[in-house]
């Protein structure tokens, strides 16, 4: 893990993403110190600021309300590391299980599971999450579950391609022959052969899933206000272009910063963990 | 026991094309994919939302009417009931009836679609026109300047979703450059006779030039936009499989024996890292009709997507259902077409008796 960490250092790209997600999670975690204003994460109003430039009060201006946008998208950090957390973390083991299952047991196991993972994986998912949430109230814990339905079969794909590779080398092979069962053969000895793929995945993931969770809130469909959200800052600037610039462009920054970092971290993942695709 | 017709030159079954045969088998394994599709799309709309005559007729409405509606909508049915007989529906073409417009939604649909596909076609061939020569010039260069610049542009592109990349891309070359329209199909003084509902492919049939143009112009920015994060993947996987094909030892032997490089490149290292690319870029082509649902609420292009925003934003559950299954099914229709288009390519496929296994 340090060693990793410490190979990744020596890749310039990889230490930029490695910084630039430092200084997301910071962000996140201390936004109420961090904040030059820290209220205005909430239903602020001061209309006598409202829809000012970026100056030396308000590094990034401040919104339709008067709200410092630099504190906002501290704020709204918060929100997007969460629920990327939150989805991964249901997602990948339920992925992961199913492509386990479906990759190792084989047999009708294999074709059930891998069809229903094929109808998932036929509709975009960004369709299928505001499918989701067209039915659901727009709140965090709905995005949360619209975003996890669609990420499990990816994973569910990848470990089963790695899991029917694995299945027909000498030590799965050898540990049928000792009598082990499949639950040991499956965690035990197919899933640490997942494992780098799928960290490697979910540093990428991190990155997309952010994307994923503000374009919900971009359609209006996702964190709802006053709570700050990247997607939501972005749609409600969108209207005063070319104008009031700093409503959309900093936000819009702020997902490409975080965004490009998980990207940069992941890609040095896989090159130092050596695995393709 | 096989019949030995391997070992003989004659057939015991009549001889048919690995092509027509991949077909037969993706269209069948569609159909299956299709119902799963359908059976999805209808427990997300009949069983999470409650009742969906409640949501169509709103808060005000009193139990009698909402009584009046659940007959009208067969929702007192059992759900496998419910079922079959939307899929009838499906199978007749009738999706129902749009809450929004109080059209039947086949008809929104056909108006909506091509707007989005012309879209989504336009920022397709960008993906790939650009996409693979960018892949194509790192992998050349592999290691060097060229092979870096590529390598952070497409992790940029990729890592901000469309709906950033328009509002850049607006703000730059719609305001601050005015080279583009800012919003729109058409300019307003030009009158287009609908045939196909594609306004280039309209204007041409017109053969009216300047309308051609006037189209055009209107859909370059939000194609760019869409299609920036698909030209990063494309480049990167392009990139990643030619890199891999330089390692074969017949590129070796090219090499000894002195062709040109870009000779090298092209027939060599590029074709055989075409096909695993394609398969991507039928999905990121999918991941586009997704996309473009965020490049059309910023350019207020009147297309598919915004009328899905439309309808969701009512609880419209018809016409939600009907666009989320229409997607579906030119997403199905795009993967068959990369499939056929990679067994074209692939001399494996095309001339193996089996067919179908790459």
């Amino acid at each position: 893990m340090i060693r990793t960490i410490l190979v990744l250092t020596r890749n310039p790209l990889s230490l930029l993403g490695l910084i630039l997600v430092g200084l997301v999670i910071v962000a996140a975690v201390f936004a109420p110190w961090l904040a030059p204003y820290p209220t205005h994460n909430g239903a602020v109003v001061d209309f006598l600021n409202n829809n000012r430039a970026p100056s030396a009060q308000n590094w990034m201006g401040t919104d339709l309300v008067g709200r410092d946008i630099f504190s906002r998208i501290l704020y709204a950090y918060q929100i997007s590391l969460t629920l990327g957390v939150v989805v991964l973390v249901i997602a990948t083991p339920i992925g992961t299980i199913i492509g386990l299952l479906a990759g190792y047991v084989g047999g009708w196991v294999e074709a059930v599971l891998m069809r229903v993972v094929d109808v998932f994986l036929s509709i975009p998912p960004l369709v299928l999450a505001i499918a989701m949430m067209g039915v659901l109230e727009p709140t965090l814990t709905n995005a949360m579950l619209a975003v996890t339905a669609m990420w499990w079969p990816w994973y569910a794909r990848l470990v089963y391609a790695i899991a029917r590779s694995e299945r027909e080398e000498g030590y799965v092979l050898a540990a049928e022959v000792i009598g082990a069962g499949t639950p040991h053969i499956a965690f035990r000895e197919i899933l640490p052969n997942c494992l780098p793929a799928i960290i490697t995945k979910m540093t990428l993931d991190m990155g997309f899933v952010i994307i994923i969770a503000s374009s919900l809130s971009f359609l209006g469909l996702g964190v709802q206000p006053p709570t700050p959200d990247l997607g939501s800052m972005v749609a409600e600037g969108a209207r005063y272009l070319p104008d009031s610039w700093w409503l959309t462009v900093f936000p819009g920054l702020a997902i490409l910063i975080a965004v490009f970092g998980f990207n940069l971290l992941g890609d040095g993942l896989r090159e130092v963990l050596e695995i393709d695709g | 026991m096989d019949p030995p017709h391997s070992l003989f030159f004659f057939r015991t079954e009549p001889p048919m094309s690995p092509i027509l045969r991949l077909l037969l088998r993706r269209l069948g394994i569609s159909v299956i994919v299709l119902i799963g599709v359908s059976m999805l799309i209808f427990v997300i709309a009949r069983i999470i939302p409650g009742d969906p005559a409640r949501i169509a007729l709103g808060p005000n409405a009193n139990a009698e009417q909402i009584a009046n509606l659940r007959a009208e909508m067969h929702l007192d049915d059992s759900l496998p009931v419910q079922y079959a007989n939307f899929v009838v529906d499906v199978l007749r073409g009738d999706l129902g009836t749009s809450l929004y417009t109080n059209r039947p939604v086949t008809l929104d649909i056909a108006q909506f679609l091509p707007a989005t596909l012309e879209l989504v076609l336009l920022a397709g061939i960008i993906m790939v026109g650009v996409g693979l020569p960018l892949g194509i010039l790192a992998a050349r260069h592999r290691n060097r300047w060229p092979d870096h610049l590529v390598r952070i542009l497409s992790l940029l592109t990729v890592s901000a979703p469309s709906f950033v990349w328009a509002v850049i891309l607006m703000l730059l070359f719609a305001f601050y450059l005015p080279l583009f329209p800012v919003a729109g199909r058409i300019s307003d003084v030009y009158e287009i006779e609908r045939v196909t509902g594609f306004l280039t492919i309209d204007a041409l049939l017109m053969a009216d030039l300047a309308v051609f143009a006037d189209a055009l112009h209107h859909l370059i920015l939000p194609a760019v936009a869409l299609s920036l994060s698909g030209i990063g993947q494309a480049a990167r996987l392009t990139r990643a499989n030619m890199a891999e094909t330089y390692e074969k030892p017949y590129i070796e032997m090219a090499q000894a024996f002195g062709f040109f490089p870009n000779r090298i490149a092209r027939i060599w290292a590029f074709k055989p890292s075409l096909i695993p690319s394609l398969t991507i870029i039928g999905l990121d082509f999918a991941a586009m009709l997704g996309n473009a649902f965020l490049v059309e609420a910023v350019f207020a292009w009147p297309g598919l997507s915004r009328y899905g925003v439309n309808v969701i934003l009512r609880k419209d559950l018809n016409a939600i259902m009907g666009t989320v299954l229409i997607i579906a099914l030119t997403f199905l229709i795009v993967n068959i077409i990369v499939d056929l288009l990679i067994a074209l390519l692939n001399p494996r496929i095309r001339h193996s008796t089996r067919g179908g296994e790459a």
